[in-house]
């Protein structure tokens, strides 16, 4: 990967032990990553993290604008992101929605911004104040066409502080949207947050260009097959355009530039996927059982897993980090080597149907469901374990 | 000598076109062009430094002026470029940013964020192309058809209130508002420059023909005939009340610029209540120190 690190700008890092909850160590994390921008609309139970920022930014430097809607919101962070900022919003369910429009656009004019989605229970307004994790398959596939977006998944305030950084660092790196997969649980659930100094945090620079302004190209893939950027008013006179466009940035509507850029926009993903995923496992490997989780799940999970180590059955647990790209290879390994997979998640099944994808039949797949407004209760993934085990 | 080489052979405004895009998709007899034209001679005549003004558009015909002026140009989504252009603006606020649009885009479904751009006074230029019909999509009623207009959409004619574009961005807060006929070119590129060099927001609409399916399928004759229509049925009137300015169907159109008023941009706004509150410990945004 062609990319230039430097250390966070002090005057966004708080440095300390705090007592945050996850909302507000989003905006903690985006401020030490840098972002200087946030266009957002109040949505329960994401709204703290706008008003945090709102709070602060005004001594750090930066803009927070309150928008129209969600839809504006985005809109004007890629704006923000083409002057040259770090622009982030944040939202739950029925924002997400009216984002998605935008969210294809900065996808196919490769812009970096972050999204955090702090979900609660859908469909529609669905449990404004309750939890949820139904958003898991639309952040990948909200928008229309083909794309890929990397998605995070924090299970914790300390979590939301470090995954928004790295959220805004993959963002730059890959010229692409970036989620925080957060829910109403890990949102207002207040733990203890480090926040370390400004120079031990590692903030990844925009790839800019430059080379000779008559000969830059904002979409010509480098080696690594993310192009270079430049922002507006440096006297490139570039174009961009959320239609099907060649290296110039040029619309050309037929079938063969379609195939060029489309491919493009999944290949940069899908070919760097394995420097872009991360998980934790634990006792995955004399695993018979392994439990797949991520967010507020994973802990809850953590007690089931510990029960059923205690009634003798050998169980791993395997914790998302990275939703999207999906972690396949490893899921694949994991299959040829154990029994089942449980994963159990606060929606019917969303991640489930990517580990049986990944698994490719090789082994069964339980799934433990829950519809949202509360966590699992543990004895309910802990029985699904042990049938899995039989 | 090939004929890019001669100096008769170039276009006189090719350093702000795109010439590599040419020919544009416009239809001959569209008064879009002419208003880029417009446009092009207010920002040479403005001063500003080029490399420093933006133009965004959304989708629709007008949309397509920023695949066509060599500048830095944003060609968002269907209704987004005002909120799009005050990200760029407040992230940027050196820049000089021009959103340029049809009708469908800024007061259709863009309609939400052109009031509340509006009302915060973000200091943007909102040039509007109004022909009074989705021309884009092949001549479907828009929020500005007049009524009894014949469109796709509107078989038997339209029935619909249309908007008054001019009382409306006036009652949202704009602080420079004017309306033409595209074949007011001087007048259309006067107001241009004078949005440009003005701070606050800025809304000018360009009354223009859609030859190929307004006029076509109202039997409104050739686009030339509908340029000196609208031109010859319109009437100057500096300064009008701006509730006065509704357009009916092939009736007379008041023209002229109506606001032109100083007042604190959203910016402004922010720099002067923060410091007013937060003191010393404020950082101002985008001020020269």
């Amino acid at each position: 990967m062609n990319v230039r690190k430097k250390s966070a700008d002090p005057k966004g890092v708080l440095t300390g032990v705090h007592y945050l909850d996850g909302d507000y160590a989003i905006a903690e994390g985006a401020l030490a990553a840098g972002c200087r921008f946030f266009a957002g609309y109040p949505i329960t139970p994401s709204t703290e993290t706008a008003e945090r920022f709102a709070e602060r930014i005004p001594m750090v430097g930066g803009v927070f604008i309150q928008m129209e809607d969600e839809i504006a919101s985005v809109a004007a962070l890629i704006g923000a992101s083409w002057a040259g900022l770090k622009a982030m919003t944040v939202t739950s369910g029925p924002g997400f929605s009216l984002m998605m429009e935008n969210i294809g656009l900065a996808c196919m004019m490769e812009v970096p911004i972050v999204i955090a989605d702090v979900q609660r229970g859908g469909p529609s307004t669905g449990l404004p104040t309750l939890t949820g994790q139904g958003d898991m398959q639309q952040v990948k596939w909200g928008s229309h066409g083909d794309y890929e977006i990397i998605a995070l998944s924090p299970d914790s305030p300390q979590e939301c502080f470090d995954l928004t950084i790295k959220a805004f660092n993959l963002s730059e790196m890959f010229r692409v949207p970036v989620f925080i997969m957060t829910d109403e649980c890990v949102g207002h659930m207040h733990e203890k947050v480090v926040i370390p100094p400004a120079e031990e945090i590692e903030i990844v620079e925009r790839k800019w260009y430059e080379g000779p302004k008559d000969k830059y190209l904002p979409y010509k893939p480098d080696v690594d097959l993310v192009p270079f950027m430049v922002k507006a008013g440096d006297g490139y006179r570039f174009h961009t355009t959320g239609l099907t466009h060649d290296e110039r940035g040029y619309p050309v509507i037929n079938a063969e530039c379609q195939d060029w850029c489309v491919r493009h926009l999944c290949d940069k993903i899908r070919l760097n996927a394995d420097k872009i995923i991360e998980y934790k496992e634990d006792e995955t490997d004399n695993a018979e059982i392994v439990v797949v989780s991520y967010g507020i799940t994973s802990r809850v999970a953590w007690k089931a897993i510990q029960d059923a180590r205690k009634a003798g059955i050998k169980v791993g647990s395997l914790r998302l980090i990275t939703i999207w790209p999906f972690p396949d290879k490893r899921i694949e390994e994991l299959a040829g080597k154990i029994k089942a997979f449980v994963v159990p998640e606060i929606n019917l099944g969303q991640i489930k149907r990517e580990v049986e994808r990944a698994a490719k039949g090789k082994v069964p797949v339980y799934p433990v469901s829950h519809c949202g407004g509360w966590v699992h209760n543990p004895d309910n993934i802990l029985k699904v374990i042990k049938e899995a085990a039989k | 000598m090939k004929p890019e080489d001669r100096v008769e052979g170039r276009h006189p405004m090719e350093e702000f076109l795109r010439m590599d895009r040419m020919p544009h998709i416009w239809c001959s007899g569209c008064g879009i062009g002419i208003v880029v034209t417009s446009f092009i001679e207010a920002l040479q005549k403005s001063g500003l430094d080029p490399n420093k003004v933006c133009v965004c558009s959304g989708i629709g015909c007008t949309g397509r002026v920023a695949g066509y002026v060599k500048l830095d140009s944003f060609h968002t989504t269907h209704g987004r470029p005002v909120p799009f252009a005050t990200g760029l603006k407040l992230a940027n606020p050196e820049l000089k940013v021009v959103v340029f649009s049809g009708d469908g885009d800024i007061v259709g479904i863009g309609g939400n964020h052109f009031i509340h751009a509006a009302r915060r006074n973000m200091d943007i230029v909102v040039i509007c192309v109004n022909n009074f019909n989705y021309a884009m999509t092949g001549g479907q009623v828009a929020a500005t058809t007049p009524i009894g207009a014949n469109l796709s959409t509107a078989p038997y004619g339209n029935f619909e209130y249309p908007f008054n574009l001019p009382y409306l961005a006036e009652a949202c807060g704009a602080t420079y508002v004017a309306r033409w006929t595209c074949l007011h070119i001087r007048r259309v590129t006067k107001s241009i420059q004078e949005a440009l060099q003005k701070r606050g927001f800025s809304f000018i609409e360009v009354i223009t023909p859609c030859v190929t399916l307004y006029a076509r399928r109202n039997r409104l004759g050739d686009g030339l005939n509908l340029l000196r229509y609208y031109y010859e049925n319109s009437e100057i009137r500096h300064g009008a009340d701006t509730r006065t300015l509704d357009i009916g169907y092939q009736g007379k159109i008041i023209v002229g610029k109506f606001v032109d008023i100083e007042k604190p941009t959203f910016l402004d706004c922010m720099n002067n209540h923060l410091r007013k509150v937060l003191g010393d410990k404020y950082q101002p945004w985008g001020v020269k120190s």
